[in-house]
This record gives C-alpha cells, sequence and structure tokens, in this order.
C-alpha cells in the first residue's frame, strides 16, 4: 500500500519485545510530529495467552486512557484518523519469542561466512552459529550441529561469481543431510536463503529446492574485493514476514493491521541510527543493553554495521557477564571492598529473579559496575566484526583479505566517533544522568572529542519502522523526544604521572561566564553546559597529549549542550589503566566519583 | 503495568497438573488416552537418524567426481558393515586400481557426482521416554509423545541442575533453618529425595553422590560451589541436562538462606511419598522452573498461580537486599513514585515484617506475592 506522509497527522506504533509490548503515540503539533504518550503491557506470545495481539491491545488500551481519545474499536485499531478518533497509520515491529535466529554458512570462514554474519546481524538476527568448511569441524559435527540447533533460517553464502562450483555444492550437500527443522513448528519448511557464486545456483536448488523454502538471491560476495550484502538482507526480512512471522503466535492476525511489514526490532533500530549518521554527517555508535542480549551498532566511513551480543545483558544474562569478563574486572570498578562469594551469590539471584532493581546504593554500583564489563565485552564483538569491506568498494590484494581476520582491520575508530547512543534500562534509568555518561565512558573508553546520548524510553525501534515511510516525523521525534543529549567527552590519548600538567581547555558561551581549566593528568572533570545550543570550546593538549590532531595540537570547535556537560577525562588512553593495588584503585574511584558528583553519598 | 510485581512460586498440597512427554522426532506413541502409567513406564520411542560420515571418494580413489557414482561397489540404499569395501577405482591407465572401505556400518545415504563425496549414515539411535511422574495419559500426541495428567502435591523451586529423577521424600534435617551437613547423610538415603534445610555445600553433595542420593532440595547454595559442581561458570540460566550424578532443587536462591515454610511443611506432610523431581530450569521468555510432584491422587482446592494483584495485607517475600528473604504483610501501597536509596524513582509498598514487627519501604519490583 503507498503511504502519503502528507496525509499523516497521527501514527501509533507498538514494539512487540520478548517480556514488554511497547506501545507510542506520535501526533503532529503545528510543524512538527512530537510522541504523545507511551504505553506498555506484557507481551503474549507464550502461553497461556499464544496470541501476540492481545498484548498489542492491552499496550494500546493504556495509550488510550493515558491520551485521553479512542483508538480502537473492539478488537481494531481505528484508522484512518476521523475527528479526535483513531490514528492514520499503524507499524510494529518484533524481538518475541526470542527474535529472529539464523544460522548463516560460507566457504571460509573469514571471508563469506563472515559477509554473510554480516548480513544477517544487518538484518536483525541472531546468528546461532558460523558453518564453513574450514571451521575446524568435520563435517559429521557440522551435520549434528546443524541439527541440534533449530533457527528460523538459513543464510547460505559462499565463493565468488564464476568461481569453482564444488565447493558451494559440497556445503549442499552438507545441509541436505543434516535436513535441519525450522524452530516454529515441524509443519512448515525451513527458509533458506542462497546468496553465494550464481554459478552454483542450479545445484543448489537441486539439492534444496523440494526440501526448503529456498530463495536465491544476489551473490553477497560477487568478488573478493566487493561486498554486496543489501539484496540478503532484504532477502532475509522477506522471509521473515513470510515464514518466520507467519508461523508465531498471532502474527498472522497482526500484519492485517498495518499496510508497513513488520521488522526485527534490532534491524529497525539500526535503520534509525543509521539515519542519524547521515544527518549529523558523522560517525555514529548506538548501544542498547537489554535484560539478555547487548545490541551494538555503528556507522564508520559510511559503512553500517550491526553485532548483537546474544548473552550479554543486566539480568537474564547477567550471570555470563560475570563468567565472560571474570569477577576481578567487575570488582575493579567497585570504590569498596566485596566478598567475592557474597557478589557471586548476589549475580545469581539477580539471574534467578531478574525483574527486580536495585534498592542501596551500594547494589546500584555494582550494577552499573556489570553493565561496564556488558558493554566493554559488548563492544569488544563488535570491533571484531565491523571490519573493512563492507558497503563500498576496497580494492585489496587476496593477501590483504586473508588477513582480515577478527583482529584485522576493524572501521572503529574511537577517534572519529562523533556521537555516542546509549540505550536500555541501566543507561536510561540511571537515577543521574552522569551515571549513564560515566558507564559508556568507561566501557567505550572514547578518545578526542565525543558526543554522548542515551534514548530516554526507548522508542528507537518503532521510529526505525516509521523512518521507512516518514523519516521526516521519524527524524523529528527521534530528535525532540527520544534522544536526551548528555554532553560530550574529552579524552586525550597518552600517558603521564598523575597531576602532570595535561590540557587546558576554555569554553565561551554567549551569556555566560567563560570557562578557563587547566587540567591535570589522571583525573575526571565536570565543566557544566548550557541544556540546549552550541557553545564554543578550545582545547590544546600538553606536548605528548593528542585529542585527534596530533601530540600537543589544539581542538577548536563548537560543541552542543546537554544535561551532564562536558567531561574532561585525563585518566589516559592508550593504555587506560586503574591502580593494581586494591586500596590505591578504591581511592582513585572514589575520587573520580566525587568530581563528577556521581552518587548521592560517597560509597 | 499490570505486573509489576513477580508472581511467586507454586507450592501446593494438591494441583492437577499436566506434563507433556514429547519426543525429539515422530515416532511410536505406546500408551493411549486414559492408561494409567507409573513414573518409569515408556510412553513413546523412536529412532533418532544416525551419525553421518562423509567420504570423499574423488579424492580417495584420485578419480574425476563424475566418474564416482560408477565407482560404488554397491547401490545407494544399501547396507555396508565397517571395513567392507564400498568403492573402486582404476587410475594412471587402469594400472593402479584402489579400492576404499566403510568407515562405519551403516547405510550409503548419496553421492555426488559434483563433489566426489559419499555420505554414509550410521544405524539409527533408539530413544525412548517415560511418563516422568504416576499419573494417566490425559492426551495422545500422534507420533510425538502424550501429556500425562496427575494429582500431586507440587512445590516449584527458584532454580535446579541435573535432570529428571525420582524416589521417596525424606527429611535430613530438623529444621528449615539447619544446613545439610556430611554426618546427617546415612547409607539408607540411596535412591531418596533428601530434603535439607537453609544450605548445602560442593563437598556434602559430593558425598551424598557416594551415597547414590536421587536428589537434594535445599534453601540456598554458593555459587562458587555450583562452579566447581558443573566444572565452569553458569553463564545462561538453562539447566537440565547436566549429568551430575543427581539432582540439585534450591527453593530460595544462592547463598544461606532459610527454606520458606510453606515449602518445608509441604515436604514433611509428605514425607515418605514418592516424587518426581526435575531440575531443569530456563530464565527466559517462556521461563521454566525446577520442580517436585508428589502425586497422591487426592482432592483438594487447587491453588492457583498466585497472578491476582497485591493489596494491603497480602503475604510476600523480599527477594533483594537489604531485606533479601523476609515474609511480611503490605501495609500500603502508595500510589506515586518514591526515591529510594539508590536514587532511583519507582513504585514502592511498606511491608510489615512477620519476624519483629518493623515496617520497610520495598520497590514493588524486589518482593514476590506467597500465596495465603
Amino acid at each position: 500500500m503507498e503511504i502519503d506522509p502528507s496525509q499523516i497527522r497521527s501514527i501509533l506504533a507498538t514494539d512487540c519485545g520478548s517480556t514488554t509490548t511497547k506501545a507510542i503515540l506520535i501526533e503532529k503539533r503545528g510543524e512538527h510530529f512530537r510522541l504523545v504518550v507511551r504505553g506498555e503491557a506484557p507481551t503474549t506470545v507464550e502461553a497461556p495467552f499464544e496470541d501476540v495481539t492481545r498484548g498489542v491491545l492491552n499496550a494500546i488500551r493504556e495509550v488510550e486512557e493515558l491520551a485521553g481519545r479512542r483508538l480502537l474499536d473492539g478488537e481494531n485499531i481505528l484508522a484512518p484518523q476521523r475527528g479526535e478518533d483513531g490514528v492514520d497509520l499503524y507499524l510494529s515491529t518484533s524481538s518475541a519469542g526470542g527474535g529472529l535466529q539464523m544460522m548463516v554458512s560460507g566457504l571460509v570462514l573469514q571471508m563469506t561466512g563472515e559477509s554473510a554474519q554480516r548480513a544477517a546481524l544487518g538484518a536483525g538476527a541472531i546468528v546461532m552459529d558460523v558453518i564453513a568448511l574450514n571451521d575446524g569441524r568435520r563435517p559429521h559435527e557440522k551435520i549434528r550441529r546443524l541439527r541440534q540447533l533449530r533457527p528460523d533460517m538459513i543464510l547460505m553464502s559462499g565463493g565468488t561469481d564464476g568461481g569453482d562450483v564444488r565447493r558451494v555444492a559440497e556445503m549442499a550437500e552438507i545441509l541436505v543431510a543434516a535436513d535441519p527443522k525450522a524452530r516454529l513448528g515441524a509443519g512448515y519448511q525451513l527458509p533458506v536463503i542462497y546468496a553465494g557464486n550464481r554459478d552454483a545456483a542450479p545445484i543448489v536448488t537441486e539439492c534444496l529446492g523440494a526440501r526448503t523454502a529456498l530463495s536465491i538471491v544476489p551473490n553477497l560476495r560477487p568478488t573478493l574485493e566487493r561486498e554486496n550484502l543489501g539484496p540478503a538482507r532484504d532477502g532475509i526480512h522477506e522471509l521473515f514476514m513470510e515464514h518466520v512471522m507467519a508461523h508465531a503466535p498471532g502474527y498472522k492476525k497482526l500484519m492485517t493491521w498495518t499496510p508497513v511489514p513488520i521488522m526485527p526490532t534490532p534491524g529497525a533500530v539500526g535503520l534509525i541510527i543509521e539515519q542519524v549518521a547521515r544527518a549529523e554527517k558523522r560517525s555514529v555508535v548506538g548501544v542498547d543493553i537489554g535484560g539478555a542480549t547487548t545490541d551494538v551498532f555503528s556507522v564508520f566511513q559510511h559503512a553500517f554495521n550491526r553485532t548483537v551480543s546474544a548473552n550479554l545483558g543486566m539480568s537474564y544474562s547477567v550471570s555470563n557477564v560475570m563468567a565472560e569478563a571474570g569477577i576481578a574486572n567487575i570488582l575493579r570498578w567497585v570504590p569498596f571492598a566485596v566478598d567475592e562469594v557474597e557478589l557471586r551469590n548476589r549475580i545469581k539471584n539477580k539471574m534467578i529473579r531478574p525483574t527486580t532493581i536495585p534498592q542501596t546504593l551500594e547494589d546500584l554500583v555494582i550494577e552499573q559496575a556489570i553493565a561496564r564489563e556488558a558493554l566493554r565485552l559488548a563492544f569488544d564483538q563488535h570491533r571484531a566484526l565491523a571490519v573493512g569491506l563492507k558497503g563500498v568498494q576496497t580494492e585489496r590484494t587476496i593477501s590483504d583479505i586473508t588477513q582480515q581476520t577478527a583482529s584485522g582491520s576493524t572501521l572503529v575508530n574511537l577517534l572519529e566517533l562523533g556521537l555516542l547512543i546509549g540505550s536500555g534500562g541501566v543507561l536510561s534509568h540511571a537515577p543521574r544522568r552522569v551515571q549513564a555518561a560515566l558507564m559508556m565512558i568507561d566501557a567505550f573508553l572514547p578518545e578526542g572529542l565525543t558526543e554522548l546520548a542515551v534514548d530516554s524510553i526507548f522508542m528507537a525501534p518503532q521510529l526505525g519502522v516509521l523512518s521507512t515511510v516518514h523519516p521526516e516525523a521519524a527524524t523529528q521525534v527521534f530528535d525532540r523526544d527520544c534522544l536526551i543529549r548528555l554532553g560530550s567527552v574529552l579524552a586525550p590519548i597518552g600517558a603521564g604521572r598523575s597531576g602532570q600538567p595535561c590540557l587546558t581547555v576554555e569554553i565561551a558561551a554567549e551569556g555566560r561566564p567563560g570557562v578557563d581549566r587547566r587540567v591535570p593528568f589522571g583525573t575526571l572533570t565536570l565543566l557544566p553546559l548550557p541544556a540546549e545550543g552550541i557553545v564554543r570550546l578550545t582545547a590544546a593538549p600538553e606536548r605528548g597529549f593528542d585529542l585527534g590532531l596530533g601530540r600537543g595540537r589544539a581542538l577548536e570547535t563548537g560543541i552542543r549542550g546537554g544535561a551532564v556537560g562536558l567531561i574532561v577525562d585525563t585518566r589516559g588512553r592508550r593504555p587506560f589503566a586503574l591502580p593494581d593495588d586494591p586500596h590505591a584503585r578504591i581511592e582513585r574511584l572514589r575520587e573520580w566519583n566525587r568530581a563528577l558528583d556521581l552518587y548521592a553519598r560517597e560509597v | 503495568m499490570a505486573h509489576a510485581y513477580t508472581p511467586g512460586l507454586r507450592v501446593s498440597d494438591a494441583a492437577t497438573v499436566r506434563r507433556e512427554r514429547r519426543l525429539p522426532l515422530k515416532g511410536e506413541v505406546a500408551a493411549a488416552r486414559g492408561d494409567a502409567v507409573r513414573a518409569d513406564q515408556v510412553v513413546a520411542r523412536c529412532e533418532l537418524p544416525g551419525e553421518v560420515q562423509t567420504v570423499n571418494l574423488a579424492a580417495r580413489l584420485s578419480i574425476d567426481p563424475a566418474r564416482v557414482p560408477g565407482s560404488l561397489l554397491k547401490p545407494v540404499g544399501s547396507d555396508v558393515t565397517r571395513d567392507e569395501p564400498i568403492a573402486e577405482g582404476k587410475s594412471l591407465f587402469g594400472l593402479v586400481k584402489q579400492r576404499v572401505t566403510s568407515p562405519a556400518s551403516g547405510r550409503l545415504e548419496s553421492v555426488s557426482s559434483v563433489t566426489g563425496q559419499l555420505i554414509l549414515r550410521e544405524p539409527p539411535i533408539p530413544v525412548e521416554i517415560n511418563a516422568y511422574v504416576d499419573g494417566t495419559v490425559h492426551d495422545v500426541l500422534p507420533e510425538e509423545g502424550v501429556v500425562v495428567e496427575t494429582r500431586a502435591a507440587f512445590l516449584q523451586g527458584i532454580f535446579g541442575v541435573g535432570g529428571e529423577t525420582g524416589g521417596d521424600v525424606t527429611i535430613a534435617v530438623q529444621s528449615p533453618d539447619q544446613d545439610l551437613t556430611a554426618e546427617r547423610l546415612r547409607p539408607e538415603h540411596r535412591g531418596k529425595v533428601l530434603v535439607g534445610g537453609a544450605h548445602v555445600s560442593h563437598a556434602v553433595l559430593m558425598l551424598a553422590r557416594e551415597v547414590g542420593v536421587a536428589a537434594v532440595v535445599v534453601g540456598g547454595f554458593d555459587d562458587r560451589d555450583l562452579r566447581e559442581l558443573l566444572g565452569r561458570d553458569l553463564g545462561v540460566a538453562i539447566t537440565g541436562a547436566e549429568e551430575i550424578g543427581l539432582t540439585l532443587i534450591l527453593t530460595e536462591g544462592f547463598g544461606r538462606i532459610r527454606m520458606a515454610d510453606r515449602a518445608w511443611d509441604l515436604l514433611r506432610r509428605f514425607a515418605g511419598r514418592r516424587a518426581s523431581v526435575s531440575g531443569a530450569t530456563q530464565i527466559r521468555a517462556g521461563v521454566m522452573r525446577p520442580e517436585l510432584l508428589i502425586p497422591h491422587g487426592e482432592p483438594g482446592r487447587d491453588a492457583g498461580a498466585a497472578d491476582q494483584g497485591l493489596e494491603p495485607g497480602s503475604l510476600l517475600r523480599v527477594i533483594r537486599e537489604p531485606h533479601f528473604g523476609r515474609i511480611g504483610r503490605v501495609t500500603e501501597l502508595p500510589s506515586e513514585l518514591r526515591e529510594l536509596e539508590s536514587g532511583a524513582m519507582v513504585r514502592v509498598l511498606v511491608v510489615e515484617f512477620a519476624d519483629d514487627g518493623s515496617r520497610a519501604v520495598i520497590p514493588r519490583a524486589n518482593v514476590e506475592r506467597i500465596e495465603p
């Protein structure tokens, strides 16, 4: 259905998450679109309801009550808007039932395997495993794995166009032997997308055509030097709607309510992040830390990447953060002594009762320490996957590409990073905004000058899908009602002795007294900024320190105001290190916390 | 949100419980609707496809893949035994004759003229599933399994490890705040479901395993001990498949925590009766908790899950520090948000504790309702 943006006055959008369904109502007020209210209700995909629309209707009813206007006629959404009743457009995203779970395959793990993984992640999927001919597993082990995991969909890649078809056929034969079953019910064929060597398509069709719901799209790696992920991503979205969503409880009905295809939640968030990067003409990183998973999105050098760390999160996965980061890494952020046995038990108790929240300040500090480690690990994983060859044609030799390993040439350049957006309960609902800012700084260790923001109530998914039909409305609401600008962090690269001169910062804002501060090495300093508008910043590093323009070279630029201010972080980069001695470390952390007025009292 | 509090775990003297017993693949159902079944009785069976072996015949015979199908000594679909010759080829103008033998017993499933690969499938693996709990077959899922219904005392734990087992309920401590210690273990505890009190250590659990205890039910366990038990840090709470020699069910959580009176009283009342136990826990959407079922067939009021809202007078338990484990009654449910010590503004309630009559303000998210 063609949608005419000029005719739209009101928009209702829902995001069906694993636990909660969130609904937002957007209305045109004067020239601009604004968020009116937000409602939520438990998601009803699981037993006893097994119908996603129940939760959607409940969330919309809450919106009706809060907005004081009628949106439903019985169990139907009133559309288009008539007088004060109904809305002109309804949209939805979904990650309920565990989201879109995929397996991908390629011939060479580091080449087509990695490209296929990026395509699936970019489309909003969780990648359960990457199977490749050189993945170190013997054929029967690959077959066993394929059979054990019941993915929603398989993306099969492999070979460059015109290359040898035999290896692709070998992979197809492995798939046939495994005869994998779809996750949602044994009653329908597993969707498989083939995006490999076009010459092998007939063989793949012969092998898999009758046994799977096979769809053939252009090669995602047509040549070694070029990656073409768009068609595979679109293919995934199409099959997600046609096969996966259509078999999830209640989605057939939900699909009839909206003229716009239902999108996987992370796919929609990716769209809005891409749009922000385009609009602001700078590199952006977005992170969404949830209960079970943490998603990282980035746009560097116009290339979009998304990764999902399926088992890093603050409730269901909190114990896995401890397992992966190690208890010492969590404790390094805690400014008081904690008994390890006690801490372990606390973390496990959060895992088994995931909906509880910290009541004491000490409990909050520990939770925020865990969040720093979850964010750090998720970002490490992102850096490893967001590597070259993305989107743009890059001429490289074969040897360059074979060296493109997990530790290879990442696109993530912290000096280039312009805006870091945080989302998810632990960041969006931190009792003080400065706590969210410091969690992101400690986890990502931004370099040079970086602006920080949080998503106030996590409506990026709804705005992402809205951006496909009404980009103007999506951008306006994102800017005015979704994003809370916190300010910026200024962090010079370099190391020194504690207390040695490091940086001189000058801030000039119209109608406010100027700031001129000499900042020594080893400190955190908070300089207030106006809540809105642009101020002039001059930052002159001492010799040996670099803000991105070269050692000792001053930076002069305009920076946006924000709820927190400018945080000058001279704790060192490359390396950043905390004192090894526990007493010294605790003393340092307390000093930094005091400087930022991080907590209501000393902990 | 309608559910701003955690519904409590179920503890019920008499509940009608249905358990689906489903095969991993389609197979044969061995019970009919209405049949009385015992916990250890097989109710369905199937055969899992055997392991697959691939043999690169083109490479092994040094011939072109297109010639591979013609090199087979037996047609596709034939059964072969280990070390039996399966393919033959000639190379170097017919001077060198090479043979390939089968790496395993099984069936020749397919051969490819593109890759030159042979796929050999090993014999199927038989799988049987039992009824898990004494009861009757409520429903048959054609070719897939059955639903067993039982009338039983029912206790949900908060976390467990280890799979399904069963045994007579045996109380090993005098009160719910005592620990299960080594000196309380007896040889006659072999095959029993042993109820401890507030805590068990890894060392004692290992002794219980040596004795042959089927399952241990206690209030709490230390995470450090869990790591020793599993040999790794448990990252994600999906359990039930561990092979640790017994099943462990925690009724309260991690740490040393007195078993709640309601769980303790139920277990004491049913001491000596046979229980079916599962440690399987899954804390995700579609949460699954470990359980203990004591079938008795007796009628009684089904206590439903505690999913009604909280109101003044509701009995609850605090499930997070600083009052973790304490029980009390709701005295106030203020509608406005209140600031916690952490600085967060949240919905709270005021509770009066049962042990000393003191009052405290607690976030609503940090309590679970206890069924009256």
